[in-house]
């Protein structure tokens, strides 16, 4: 039987793979084609060969970038999501929620206010220093007593968390008139003007991120069957909590850091990844890095088309579609799990 | 008969606790006044305030406590009196102390739509109010709705509550970026709440909503406090559950509503106002009073902390949310140490 259910199990996932690198592949394709301007498909053409004669192309080439971004931060934010909800074991870990993307734009904006940081190479740093605090600080808060940290209540610590840390955030930059104007892109975040000197400073960071965070999938396996399970399976537990964390933080922390504040991605992903792929984690963590890539990418996508010809920020396209799965999940769970 | 009368003895001492509570809160709410009133970029002495409010020319001063101080003082304190009073009575109504207005997403929704109003369509005044109403009762209409699975749990509420919240402030965040005008000082109004340039006639439509919502609560405060013993004993004892709450409902979300139109919504005040006021009010009887008067000190006196004590000028907004954030962690602890609701 057991040998039955995993041969079974392993011919139902070849299909969903498949979808999953068709829609990838059509996500990218849309980004490319799609965008505020309507561009033609010679302008296409001649924009992804790099000839930038005429607005259409120019325009096309643009959405390069801005597309490679997206499908960065979007993996980098579908790992982080799935990382957490492993090591919390909690359905509605999300950095958004955790409050880890308010502490990320707090110690950027602290950094730029007393030791004058100016560009993203430094932001990243900064960014990863906050989203940890933040990440830990939360956590410890939902953890104290002997309930453990619950849903609700590590909502509840998130929320508060992003309370403070945004007041705090406000008050920093209120007196600093020079920096003032920095304050209206951490609002919401977005991929829009992604350039070459934007997202490479990110790339080693999300690197490290991505194998910290691959490397705990058999650590998150074990952790998921609790515990005290996990301790008799020999598993030092809270050295495979810190490193899968610590990958999980370094990945918000770098997305923030080039994009903003992105929620609901790392909450959304990872639950349609279980449903499709199962509970294991070497399967939930790549498949919630390619969803999170397309789901950010159509997202963007999707904020270009619908605000012509103005564009909507992608931070409040994936806040319109997580929020009803959030709700979703809170549904489906019986209410003495919450 | 000397039980009746250790009883009555009881009941007297607990009315003159109440009434101590009362008078302390109401005095702190008259200090914050006063001192708001005396204290900015120059001193006014209380006899000149004095001699302004009985209509003796002061002088300079009269420009100074006129436009800029009363103003700003009567704004902040009926702002937090509806916030505290709303807040109070939805936890109240829902038994937590979580389950306030500004946690669940109540005050975002009618923000969201004061600045959809104010930036999208360019209205200003009374219809800005009233959409914000509509709103404030359409949100919680439907984190009822999305909460109710054979019975609205109370976690359930509050967490479909944080998710809706979220995704309207990210919409309020949007809606600000795209104003034509962009300042933070605007934008933090409906971010966080601010009595900066409140004018008076800003405090109309809250006394109106204080008199007619605030009205309607105390008119069935006894019925509210039966609620709060659980829905069984209150029907028991003749309490009509299904309307009191309706009515409940709908003066809260107007209280919260007509005050985030006038000043955005404050961080936390209506979260903070009842378990205050609770505290300093033991003995039981209707919070509701206690509440707003204690939502009024607290909106008053951070105001002031945020114009003259700290370095910079804050809004209060940014005050009260670094004070209240600590106060929810502590609830989140504390209720769990006694296995608690959450």
């Amino acid at each position: 039987m057991p040998s039955q259910m995993k041969t079974g199990a392993r011919l139902g996932r070849g299909a969903p793979l498949v979808l999953l690198m068709f829609l990838l592949l059509l996500a990218v394709a849309a980004s490319l084609a799609f965008g505020a301007r309507v561009t033609s498909l010679s302008e296409l053409r001649d924009g992804l060969s790099g000839d930038l004669a005429t607005m259409g192309a120019a325009a096309v080439a643009s959405r390069i970038p801005r597309t490679f971004l997206a499908l960065l931060a979007g993996a980098a934010l579908g790992l982080a999501g799935a990382v957490m909800q492993g090591v919390t074991r909690n359905p509605l870990a999300d950095p958004g929620i955790l409050g880890v993307n308010a502490g990320a734009a707090l110690a950027v904006v602290v950094g730029m206010a007393t030791i004058g940081l100016d560009s993203t190479y430094m932001y990243v740093w900064a960014a990863i220093i906050g989203a940890s605090l933040a990440a830990v600080g939360g956590y410890t808060i939902a953890c104290l007593g002997a309930g453990g940290a619950t849903p609700l209540k590590l909502a509840l610590a998130g929320a508060a968390l992003t309370a403070a840390l945004s007041s705090l955030t406000t008050a920093v930059v209120l007196p600093r008139g020079d920096i003032a104007g920095l304050v209206q892109s951490w609002l919401v975040g977005g991929v829009g003007g992604a350039t070459q000197a934007r997202i490479m400073p990110i790339v080693p960071f999300i690197a490290v991120g991505t194998m910290l965070s691959l490397i705990s999938a058999r650590k998150l396996n074990l952790l998921a069957l609790g515990d005290e399970t996990a301790t008799g399976l020999g598993e030092t537990v809270w050295v495979a909590r810190i490193v899968a964390a610590l990958g999980a933080v370094i990945l918000c922390g770098a997305v923030t850091a080039a994009c903003g504040p992105i929620g609901f991605v790392g909450l959304v992903v990872p639950h349609l990844s279980r449903l499709m792929f199962g509970v294991d984690y070497r399967w939930i963590l790549p498949t919630s890095a390619a969803g999170g890539a397309i789901l950010l990418v159509l997202a963007d996508v999707v904020g270009r088309v619908v605000a012509r010809p103005a564009e909507l920020d992608v931070g409040i396209v994936t806040a319109f579609i997580g929020a009803p799965v959030f709700i979703w999940i809170v549904r489906r769970k019986r209410v003495a799990a919450l | 008969m000397s039980m009746t009368r250790n009883f009555m003895q009881l009941r007297l001492r607990a009315d003159r606790k109440r009434r101590l509570g009362l008078c302390i809160i109401a005095a702190v709410f008259l200090g914050g006044v006063l001192v708001s009133l005396m204290i900015g970029r120059s001193f006014i002495s209380p006899i000149t305030i004095g001699q302004y409010l009985l209509g003796a020319d002061v002088g300079g001063d009269a420009f100074t406590l006129g436009v800029l101080r009363f103003p700003r003082v009567i704004v902040a304190g009926l702002a937090g009196m509806c916030f505290g009073m709303g807040g109070v009575t939805f936890q109240t109504l829902l038994r937590n102390p979580l389950a306030s207005p500004d946690i669940i997403g109540i005050s975002s929704g009618a923000s969201a739509a004061a600045v959809f109003c104010i930036v999208m369509l360019g209205l200003s005044g009374a219809v800005v109010s009233v959409v914000a109403v509509a709103a404030g009762l359409g949100v919680a209409l439907a984190i009822y709705l999305l909460a109710w699975k054979g019975g609205a749990a109370g976690a359930r509420l509050i967490l479909v509550g944080i998710g809706i919240s979220a995704m309207l402030q990210s919409f309020t965040a949007y809606l600000l970026t795209q104003a034509p005008s962009w300042s933070l000082q605007q934008s933090l109004r409906w971010m966080t709440g601010s009595t900066n340039g409140a004018q008076l006639e800003l405090a109309l439509p809250l006394v109106l909503a204080l008199a007619l919502f605030g009205g309607a609560l105390i008119v069935i405060r006894r019925d509210l406090e039966v609620l709060r013993m659980g829905d069984d004993l209150a029907a028991g004892l003749g309490v009509r559950i299904g309307h009191v709450q309706i009515v409940a409902i709908c003066a809260a979300v107007g209280l919260v509503a007509f005050a985030t139109a006038a000043t955005g919504p404050i961080a936390f005040v209506a979260f903070l106002a009842g378990p205050i006021a609770a505290r300093l009010i033991k003995g039981g009887g209707s919070l509701l009073l206690p509440a707003a008067l204690t939502g009024a000190a607290l909106v008053v006196l951070a105001d002031f902390v945020g114009q003259v004590l700290l370095p910079a000028r804050y809004p209060v907004g940014i005050v009260t949310g670094v004070l209240g954030a600590p106060y929810l962690v502590l609830l989140i602890i504390k209720d769990n140490r006694n296995g608690g609701a959450l």
